[in-house]
């Protein structure tokens, strides 16, 4: 790890101005991530502005009907908290699934967001990376890419996005809220994260200087049918080969809305707009789900190593359809696939 | 090490062998010199050291850090408290986790100058008064570990896991303490120390 500054922000205002005072400098919160990375001199930062005590670690309801989380609310807080079991219990399983519950007590909501990929060829220094190191090359697309992504890729990187929180934020709609010495904007969850196209070392929308302090949830919660299924190669604490986050909502066996989002398979959550319209207004049956995962697969492509997840991504789809139809969402303590 | 190298080294401080010839753990409250922690790691500058105030089982601290010291290193390499182990030091083992404020995390990935005015109990502070904390006799009871390096960790692990009230049954310990890899395998009876302490058995 190189030698770096470290700053404490009281205010979001103080925060906010120490970053565009120091051109090279991080936002620290959990840190489970960034500090991983700053010990591999993935990250290299020159200051660490600590915002682990900013007042931005509440969950209260917003106006309009939602819910809104303080970005520095530990994940394992967001999972647990009444709001969020109650109303937005896709999310609160998504939590659950990932890390341990040791991390989940570190890790802030705005940092889960910002997760850089676990692609081996990024954490490995002596490899070319363009997500680390761009123009350098892709390892990954002729290296060892069991991990790496089938959809969305670019002839740049097939990293994928690592969060299981972003994948039930993607389905629920969240506006990210940032803000910054110009001013407060919001993004739509769907324009946070980016493929990674030219340019993979960038990943989301956020201008460097952009801090994030919340994220809110619209009211549709899909309370009643809803999953996350995340399959892996243990059982517990490891990233997702695949995963599914779905919501639904029926009329008798009619599906009325329908919304699912996929992890571990793209460099941001992955949702298909066409899948989800051929869902609304069929009957909620396999045939049914079976043609919507069919749409989302026939965009995908194997690197070889990876190439299992394009028919494990189709059947994960219709089973996590299926979860959330019954309304028996996946357990995340009872791993017996429903 | 000889006579001579410990003459010359005023800040030496108690090595793993002191601490195993001598049988006990050597309770040191030392407020750190900036040129004991100015040695740098990757031979870049130096940064500035930062104070942090911590108490770490009972004992307050008053440090000046370099800001690159983990929770960890600072327990181990300064406070002397070795029982916390250094495992995988990338936060995927568990080995190194301790309280927080009461609050379980991996000692590894946390900056020890982001924590000002924190309570830290590592597995030299669960015990009271010479008894054993009941996490620490339960693990004996179940004989819940082989070589032991994962055992602090998983013994300060089921101490938040308990604090926390979320798991009753024995998937749900197993899912809660899934941060905790044990590689001698002894999960069954891990789990079954931890039913003990939280009164179940």
């Amino acid at each position: 790890m190189i030698g770096f500054q470290y700053s404490h922000a009281s205010t979001v205002a103080d925060a906010v101005r120490l970053m565009s005072n120091n051109p090279g400098a991080k936002f620290v919160a959990g840190g489970t991530n960034l500090v991983d990375l700053m010990k591999v001199d993935v990250e290299r930062p020159t200051r660490l502005i600590d915002v682990s005590k900013l007042p931005l670690d509440r969950i209260e309801e917003a106006a309009g009907g939602g819910v809104r989380i303080g970005a520095l609310v530990r994940n394992a807080d967001i999972a647990y908290h009444p709001l969020i079991e109650r109303r937005y219990p896709m999310l609160s399983s998504a939590l659950l699934s990932g890390a341990s519950q040791q991390l989940r007590n570190m890790a802030s909501a705005g940092g889960n967001l910002l997760q850089r990929t676990r692609c081996a060829y990024f954490y490995d220094i002596t490899m070319p990376c363009n997500k680390r190191n761009a123009g350098s090359g892709c390892s990954a697309i002729d290296g060892l890419n069991r991990m790496n992504a089938i959809l969305g890729t670019s002839d740049a990187c097939i990293a994928v996005h690592p969060s299981d929180m972003c994948v039930a934020l993607a389905v629920l709609e969240a506006k990210v809220h940032v803000t910054s010495p110009r001013g407060d904007r919001v993004i739509a969850f769907a324009d946070f994260h980016r493929l990674p196209g030219n340019t993979p070392q960038r990943e989301t929308d956020l201008n460097p200087d952009e801090l994030v302090t919340a994220i809110e949830l619209p009211p549709r919660g899909f309370a009643t049918n809803h999953t996350y299924l995340k399959i892996r190669d243990r059982l517990s604490y490891a990233f997702a080969l695949v995963s599914v986050a779905v919501g639904l909502e029926l009329d008798g066996g009619s599906i009325t809305e329908a919304r699912f989002a996929l992890g571990g398979v793209a460099h941001k959550p992955w949702r298909n707009a066409q899948a989800e319209a051929a869902l609304r207004g069929q009957a909620a049956s396999e045939a049914t789900f079976a043609r919507a995962a069919d749409l989302v697969v026939s965009d995908a492509r194997g690197f070889g190593h990876n190439t299992f997840k394009i028919d494990l991504a189709r059947r994960a789809m219709i089973r996590a359809l299926s979860q959330a139809a019954r309304g028996t969402p996946q357990s995340q303590s009872n791993k017996k696939i429903a | 090490m000889t006579e001579n190298q410990d003459a010359s080294s005023p800040s030496r401080h108690p090595t793993r062998r002191d601490v195993v010839a001598g049988g006990t753990m050597l309770p040191i409250a030392m407020s750190m010199s900036s040129g004991a922690v100015a040695q740098s790691v990757s031979g870049n500058d130096a940064p500035s050291t930062v104070s942090v105030n911590l108490t770490v089982n009972g004992t307050r601290h008053a440090l000046a850090l370099d800001p690159r010291t983990t929770l960890l290193d600072l327990l181990r390499e300064q406070l002397d408290l070795t029982g916390t182990k250094k495992g995988c030091d990338q936060g995927q083992c568990g080995a190194c986790t301790v309280l927080i404020d009461g609050r379980r995390v991996v000692s590894c990935l946390t900056l020890a100058v982001m924590k000002e005015g924190a309570s830290i109990t590592t597995i030299e502070g669960l015990a009271r008064d010479g008894v054993l904390h009941p996490l620490q006799q339960a693990f004996i009871d179940h004989d819940a570990f082989q070589c032991g390096y994962c055992t602090s960790g998983q013994i300060c692990s089921a101490a938040g896991l308990i604090a926390e009230g979320k798991a009753k049954t024995a998937d749900e310990i197993r899912e809660l303490m899934s941060g905790n890899i044990c590689r001698c395998g002894a999960y069954p009876n891990i789990v079954a120390a931890i039913q003990q302490a939280m009164g179940q058995s």
